[in-house]
């Protein structure tokens, strides 16, 4: 039965032409589901809490997976992306123009992200490990600390009554973009680059790889994104202030990016969409209408002994649930492992031989 | 005894402030620098401990109504039992596994005592004051044996500290597992004990820290960890991370600027500058004030 299902498997993985075809159902059923209301509000929220969350996991993983940095500065970039953006679409545009405007204000929070990410990428030059990461917090605070004393953005009150202007079929959009980016730049030249960075800096540095530019390619390209993030997420919260942005928001990607796995695009979309929907469904009202089909005898008591305290606790039981899975599952889920949907061809020719050695010494096979 | 001019009376009354915020800090960098020095993990919960020292104290201060001595003594013993506990719950079986695991472990670890206290505790405590505090003026400089009390004492512990690392044998085991940790078990250094035993000092000394902290800033809440367990960090990265004595300067920096900060600016700048001086210092000196840089081998 297993032998069945791992054979099925790696039957659907090694159709490549599948890809494009859901690729194609998504976008179809993106813009489907708001227009014809074929799931309820409230789970058309999640969805795009989740391409957000995506978006957010696997920028942040080029950076602290495939390049092996540890920054911590993700939530600054995406406050960064998130303040341009809400500023451009409450100051700056017209209501009438929203619509047609909206996306050029998302990219615009994006690129002032992405150079902020090259003033991050310099210091990294000479710096290293655990002073890195204490680089990008102080990134992050300072960010958070510019924000805050600015009073014509709002200060600590921050910006409300944002429009709300994110849409499923953006969100599904921005995923695309995101995960076909970081992919082809993963397996380019340039991805090459960012691997053997992880490996060994002076190594790569010494076999003639230019570890200045494909550092700051690598910040670029995940502030980028991070900062897009940003702008979709405050136009869908609808309010933005500088504790939204704070090391917890950091905190909560980079769990979501080693759930995942490191260096993994299906790691991180996997990550993401399992850690939000999971903290989603332990709400107590979720878990309330899951079991309402239970007869009143049990439901009632049930409901009222455990499922309604469940609010305080499902922030102790989330936790608790990833130290455990980090104990027996080190990895995450697809740490170093990928779908082969999103290898290129030439490399999966490249590896071949050993998945033939590996299946006749039984060694099981990565996918 | 004249009376000094206003700004040096100024300038000394925020030196001491800073001098009690540098020792609070100084003692919680303390547990970051020594598990490091030991296994070169940052240990993320390490604030959190900090935090459920200072409930500890409330419950020990407020539900069995014990003075000041035993009630840091208590408070000191339950936060090295959490540390240990949690070194050979969630850290010890990854020791051998990748380093990233091990700090997401921990930073999971923090999320959960922080909301695991907020189920038990979900209005912010107030410590009862659990000293008389006297104020002595001297010469326009006002002095609370409170404050006296705070920095005596974590100088003490902090000078404790120092003597069992660098004169005992236990302090000797630690040091040479920090060196190496492939052949120092085979010279019979029980390596598993000389770990927790790391963690225990490093997470009383948080404790420590949370009863001084209570007293100082008597209104203690379960997030109260996270800014202070990341300042505590970056002084101890400030300092050069690993090294003890570093991380106690690196802590007195670290206050001393934050006091002097809130003290010429508006406090909202506290931060801010903060953040970028020690910016600027890890970029003239990535290996911290008394870190030596390591030599990396290709």
């Amino acid at each position: 039965m297993s032998a069945l299902l791992h054979g099925g498997w790696e039957w659907i993985m090694a159709q490549r032409w599948l890809l494009a075809v859901l690729i194609a159902m998504g976008f179809a059923l993106a813009f489907a589901i708001p227009e014809y209301n074929l799931f309820n509000k409230y789970i058309q929220l999640v969805m795009m809490y989740v391409g957000i969350n995506i978006i957010l996991t696997v920028s942040l993983n080029l950076v602290n997976g495939y390049m092996g940095e540890f920054s911590l500065a993700h939530a600054g970039f995406m406050a960064v992306g998130a303040y341009t953006a809400a500023l451009l679409t409450q100051k700056v545009i017209p209501v009438a123009a929203h619509p047609a405007l909206f996306p050029f204000a998302v990219l615009a929070g994006g690129l002032v992200a992405a150079i902020l990410g090259l003033i991050v990428a310099v210091p990294s030059f000479k710096i290293r490990g655990d002073y890195l990461a204490i680089i990008t917090l102080a990134f992050l605070m300072i960010v958070k600390s510019v924000i805050e004393n600015i009073d014509t953005i709002g200060g600590p009150r921050g910006i409300p009554g944002i429009k709300r202007l994110t849409t499923l079929p953006w969100v599904f959009f921005w995923v695309v973009v995101t995960v076909w980016v970081v992919r082809n730049f993963v397996y380019s030249k340039y991805g090459r680059g960012v691997l053997s960075i992880r490996e060994d800096e002076i190594a790569s540095d010494l076999m003639s790889v230019n570890t200045r530019r494909v550092k700051f390619l690598a910040f670029m390209l995940s502030s980028f994104f991070a900062g897009i993030a940003g702008g979709l997420f405050a136009h869908l919260l609808q309010f933005i202030s500088p504790r939204v942005f704070d090391i917890i928001k950091t905190t909560d990607i980079l769990i979501m990016v080693y759930l995942g796995g490191i260096a993994s695009i299906a790691g991180s979309i996997l990550g993401a969409t399992v850690y939000t929907v999971l903290l989603e469904l332990l709400r107590p009202s979720t878990v309330a209408a899951m079991l309402s089909w239970l007869p009143e005898v049990i439901f009632d008591p049930l409901n009222e002994h455990f499922i309604q305290h469940l609010g305080v606790w499902r922030m102790v039981i989330m936790p608790l649930a990833l130290v455990l899975v980090m104990i027996f599952w080190p990895r995450g889920m697809m740490g170093l492992r990928e779908f082969r949907w999103f290898v290129p061809k030439r490399d999966l020719a490249a590896h071949h031989p050993l998945t033939a050695r590996e299946k006749k010494h039984g060694i099981p096979n990565d996918h | 005894m004249t009376t000094l001019s206003e700004g040096i009376v100024y300038w000394l009354q925020q030196m001491l402030n800073a001098l009690q915020l540098g020792s609070i800090y100084a003692l919680i960098a303390l547990g970051y620098t020594m598990v490091y020095g030991i296994l070169t993990m940052i240990n993320f919960a390490h604030g959190d401990v900090f935090m459920v020292g200072a409930f500890f104290c409330f419950l020990a201060a407020v539900y069995l109504g014990l003075p000041f001595v035993p009630t840091l003594l208590l408070t000191m013993l339950g936060a090295a039992l959490l540390g240990v506990v949690l070194e050979r719950l969630a850290y010890k079986p990854l020791r051998n596994a990748p380093r990233v695991s091990a700090i997401i472990t921990a930073l999971g670890l923090g999320i959960f005592l922080e909301n695991f206290t907020l189920a038990l505790a979900p209005y912010p405590k107030h410590i009862p004051a659990l000293l008389e505090n006297v104020t002595w003026n001297l010469g326009g400089v006002s002095l609370s044996s409170l404050q006296v009390l705070i920095i005596l004492l974590s100088l003490g512990l902090m000078f404790l500290l120092d003597y069992v690392v660098h004169r005992t044998p236990v302090g000797m085991a630690m040091r040479a597992i920090s060196w190496d940790k492939t052949f120092v078990p085979l010279m019979g250094v029980p390596v598993d004990l000389i770990i927790s035993v790391t963690f225990a000092i490093g997470a009383g000394l948080a404790g420590a820290a949370g009863v001084m902290y209570g007293l100082a800033y008597p209104v203690i809440d379960p997030y109260m960890g996270i800014m202070v367990g990341w300042k505590a960090f970056i002084s101890a990265v400030v300092g050069g991370i690993g090294n003890i004595r570093g991380a106690m300067i690196g802590a007195f920096i670290l206050g001393g600027v934050e006091i002097m900060v809130t003290a010429f600016f508006p406090s909202t700048y506290r931060d801010f500058v903060a953040f970028t001086l020690l910016l600027l210092l890890i970029v003239v000196r990535p290996y911290g004030i008394l870190g030596q840089p390591r030599m990396q081998k290709v």
